[in-house]
């Protein structure tokens, strides 16, 4: 632990810290482009200048140079003063002026640090460098002028992302940030070098010259495109969600977000199902409220209702719901619309047990039945860093490009009975060894899997891909045979509670009722829609896939006639005439903590020890492919997203068209 | 500075140069010097391997030769590395040439020492032949490129041909070397001043006399 003094005071620093960490450890703002804490240290800002002793008698640059025993480090002389000034007109001599027409304005780092670092004035007189603009596909838009070089998205895409995609050609002036041939960037992760931009040379395509940041409000919420709960930052203007951005959480995104939930919330304000609708001879025709809910209460249900959740869910609606159904005398719950079966009966059977950090740290890792990149790209983030680290990959399932190495064990299912010596010897001699569960894995292979993490005593995870899916179960959505069971109830009503991807077809005899926010599978297949409101519209209890509680908030209201979910089925239960035993939000919420305690505390939810396994059970069958066939277009939210049907066409179809055009 | 963006991706050149694979002995050579880094950093030979792969494309069309983009791809095929990698070291270089050259590439330095010493004199000998810079004549002979320097300041002022340098030139030295060339012949290479070996003072030592027989420390004298 070298001793260090910065400004005069003296400090210990960890290990391997560098100056620049060593500032900020004694509270002192160094200013920086490249350097970025979660990439590789480049160096070619030199912003971060500070006057180091013992040392060459010039400012040094901060970011690159490792903290030693006995360094006087100063922030404040007269030289770092120039040394950040000259640096600063430097990289402002070919910066265009143009912050008035430009989308980062009011967030720049360019702008922000030279106000506060800059001279004030320029003494350059020749003309500004230009470039031409760089295609880099329909959700980064580029300004190339303004790049200062600092490489953080050539960085981003190579070290976070593992795509080579982004590059810097030629050198020293003429250096240009580019792709190759200008193809579009592909990664499910690209839009973050967005972020990582200090200037505005790479800005949001969607969102160009929608809003500027001090007009929008900021409201903390959880992303529902997948089940990594990132906690994401709404930013709203007016009733429109203008667009999302991640938040800083270590434990779940670190500071990305996928491309999905970054911009699928223009689909928010499409699509949208903003009154009830009643079908009448074959065809859906808008209604009031009263007539809708006459409408169910026409049937009467009894006891013959059931409730289907969707995939992106809050824990409160499923509450509601399943209040809704205990009152009429039902427990036909189910949030597994696809047909899963698999036994809910011990949580930690079914819950991502190592945690997102934690598998950072595993050194075998065997993967069944997951496309980790598209069913959660921020844990295939994770998996990297730890091959990064050494582990040793396995997959079980077809082929998919995982930007680190991998081996992949086929299809069959059954080469888990009888592991290749590869796979388990890596998962004998790791310290740390890893099985992860994919959707596609789960029916075949579940009690395999978790005899083989009793076995190699390695970490038992399940991935899910539904935001909705871990909270549905800790709220008891689950039947022993799954969508089955409730079929074979025969159901008088069915509340399809935003779950599209159900089959509706053995309902036919029932009243389905759709309660969703977007004109999609669910509310084709409807008799009676109840409009609701979407993720960004309500409050709500969100369990991610590892059983993290985390709390969003309601960033605009919804559109037209539509209500937030519990509301609805709070009036449904009037109209039912039955009794749910809550009038407010704060009742059902609490009543909810009362059932399942662990809802009402954020953070990692307790499911206890895993189950002991079978030994001999046996992995069955063949993954012919994975449930997600288009990344951009899983939910009824992204499919109704323009710039997501854009990117599903250009990135993932134009591809093959342009192939076959070959 | 030169324009250094690859020439465009177009039908015609993927046509030409979509089936570019090294020669034998090409291939021998880039295995040697992909074999000289440990396993596993193969990358490391990516210079060496644009550099054979541009020598093999000057003998295809009788050039000093280029890096087409199909054959760019093909090296990074070759070592098995993100394309977006090897055109960032592609282009940085300027010993790569991104655009096709003639067979015999005049590349006159015109920093100080050179100018000083008259490399003015050198570009307008090359212009008066019919070169005119970054274009290849039409003779398909030469291609004018005006460079920064060399590093040959001693024997300014200089100008590189292919691999070789011609030193202490004149605009009719220049002439006699370019005509030789076109001739087909191989001008001496090095300095052309009559009687000077290398970059040796060209008159008596002017300066480090004391060191012409011993080491001498000279400290004691600033």
């Amino acid at each position: 632990m070298p001793k260090v003094t910065v400004d005069g005071q003296e400090l210990e620093v960890p290990d391997g810290a560098t100056v620049l960490q060593a500032c900020e450890l004694a509270g002192k703002e160094i200013p920086r482009f490249c350097y970025h804490e979660r990439l590789s240290i480049a160096g070619n800002c030199r912003m971060c200048l500070v006057e180091v002793k013992p040392g060459p008698p010039k400012p040094q640059a901060s970011c690159a140079l490792p903290a030693t025993d006995g360094q006087e480090i100063r922030t404040d002389t007269e030289m770092v003063k120039t040394a950040r000034e000259g640096v600063m007109e430097f990289l402002l001599i070919n910066h265009p002026l143009d912050c008035p027409i430009c989308d980062q304005g009011g967030e720049c780092d360019l702008q922000d640090q030279s106000m506060t670092y800059g001279r004030g004035a320029t003494r350059y007189h020749e003309n500004k460098r230009a470039v031409t603009e760089k295609y880099m596909g329909p959700l980064i838009k580029t300004v190339m002028t303004r790049c200062i070089h600092c490489t953080r998205c050539v960085r981003f895409s190579e070290e976070i992302a593992g795509v080579d995609e982004i590059g810097a050609l030629y050198r020293g002036e003429d250096m240009q940030i580019t792709t190759y041939l200008e193809q579009a960037v592909e990664h499910e992760l690209s839009a973050n070098v967005i972020d990582l931009c200090p200037v505005g040379a790479l800005t949001s395509r969607p969102y160009a010259f929608e809003a500027r940041p001090w007009e929008l409000k900021k409201t903390l919420s959880i992303d529902v495109s997948d089940a990594v709960g990132s906690n994401i930052r709404l930013d709203s203007k007016g009733r429109e969600v203008m667009r999302a951005l991640p938040r800083i959480n270590d434990d779940v995104n670190e500071e990305w977000i996928s491309d999905k939930a970054r911009y699928q919330v223009d689909g928010l304000m499409r699509r949208r199902l903003d009154k009830p609708y009643i079908r009448k001879g074959g065809k859906l025709q808008a209604a009031t409220w009263d007539e809708a809910f006459k409408a169910i209460a026409k049937v009467k249900p009894g006891k013959k209702i059931a409730a289907i959740a969707g995939d992106m869910l809050d824990c409160e609606t499923m509450f509601a719901a399943k209040a809704l159904l205990k009152a009429c005398g039902s427990t036909l719950v189910e949030g597994r619309q696809t047909g899963m079966d698999y036994d809910t009966s011990n949580l930690a059977a079914v819950n991502f047990n190592s945690t997102f950090a934690g598998i950072e740290n595993a050194d075998a890792i065997l993967i069944v039945g997951s496309h980790v990149r598209w069913e959660a790209p921020l844990v295939n983030v994770r998996i990297r860093k730890a091959v990064k680290r050494g582990a040793k990959v396995f997959v079980v399932g077809p082929w998919w490009d995982t930007t680190y190495p991998a081996e992949f064990l086929g299809e069959d299912l059954g080469v888990l009975n009888k592991l290749p010596k590869a796979l388990s010897d890596a998962l004998k001699n790791a310290e740390n060894p890893a099985v992860i569960v994919g959707g596609a894995g789960l029916k075949g292979a579940h009690g395999k899997a978790l005899a083989l993490a009793e076995k190699y005593g390695a970490a038992f995870n399940v991935l899910h891909f539904s935001a909705a899916r871990m909270g549905g179960l800790m709220l008891g959505f689950a039947q022993p045979g799954g969508m089955e069971d409730i079929v074979n109830a025969k159901p008088k009503v069915v509340l399809s509670l935003g779950a599209d991807e159900m089959d509706f077809e053995p309902f036919a005899d029932a009243l389905k009722v759709y309660i969703g926010h977007h004109g999609d599978k669910g509310a084709h297949a409807a008799d009676v829609i109840l409009p609701a409101a979407s993720y960004a519209e309500k409050d709500g209890t969100y369990v991610n896939t590892e059983g993290r509680v985390q709390f969003a908030e309601k960033a605009v209201f919804a559109p037209g006639d539509a209500r937030e979910d519990w509301t609805i089925l709070r009036a449904l239960a009037d109209a039912l005439k039955v009794e749910v035993g809550f009038d407010s939000f704060a009742e059902l919420q609490a009543a909810m903590i009362e059932e399942v305690p662990a809802l009402g505390e954020e953070g990692l939810a307790d499911y206890g020890a895993l189950p002991k396994a079978d030994a001999r059970s046996k992995a069955e069958g063949t993954i012919s492919a994975y449930p997600i066939k288009d990344f951009y277009l899983t939910n009824p939210i992204a499919r109704a997203s323009e710039v997501m049907q854009r990117c599903s066409a250009e990135l993932l179809h134009g591809e093959d068209l342009a192939e076959a055009a070959e | 500075m030169a324009d250094r963006s690859p020439a465009p991706d177009t039908p015609e050149l993927r046509e030409r140069w979509g089936g570019f694979e090294f020669t034998e002995a090409y291939r021998a050579k880039a295995d040697k010097a992909i074999a000289r880094y440990p396993e596993g950093r193969q990358r490391s030979a990516v210079m060496p391997l644009l550099d054979l792969a541009q020598r093999q494309v000057g003998e295809e069309t009788n050039t000093q030769g280029w890096l087409p983009l199909p054959v760019i791809e093909y090296v990074a095929d070759y070592l098995d590395m993100p394309v977006i990698r090897v055109l960032e070291v592609a282009t940085f270089y300027f010993m790569y040439n991104m655009k096709p050259v003639g067979k015999y590439h005049v590349q006159v330095c015109g920093t100080t020492p050179c100018m000083l010493r008259g490399s003015d004199g050198l570009i307008e000998a090359c212009k008066k032949r019919g070169m005119s810079k970054g274009q290849v004549s039409d003779d398909n002979l030469w291609t004018l490129t005006e460079v920064e320097c060399m590093g040959n300041c001693a024997t300014a002022p200089m100008v590189q041909i292919n691999d070789d340098n011609y030193e202490d030139l004149t605009p009719e030295r220049l002439d006699a070397i370019l005509d030789a060339l076109a001739a087909g012949e191989q001008p001496k290479t090095g300095t052309q001043e009559p009687g000077r070996h290398t970059s040796e003072p060209a008159n008596a030592l002017s300066s480090l006399q004391e060191m012409v027989d011993a080491n001498h420390d000279y400290r004691s004298e600033w």
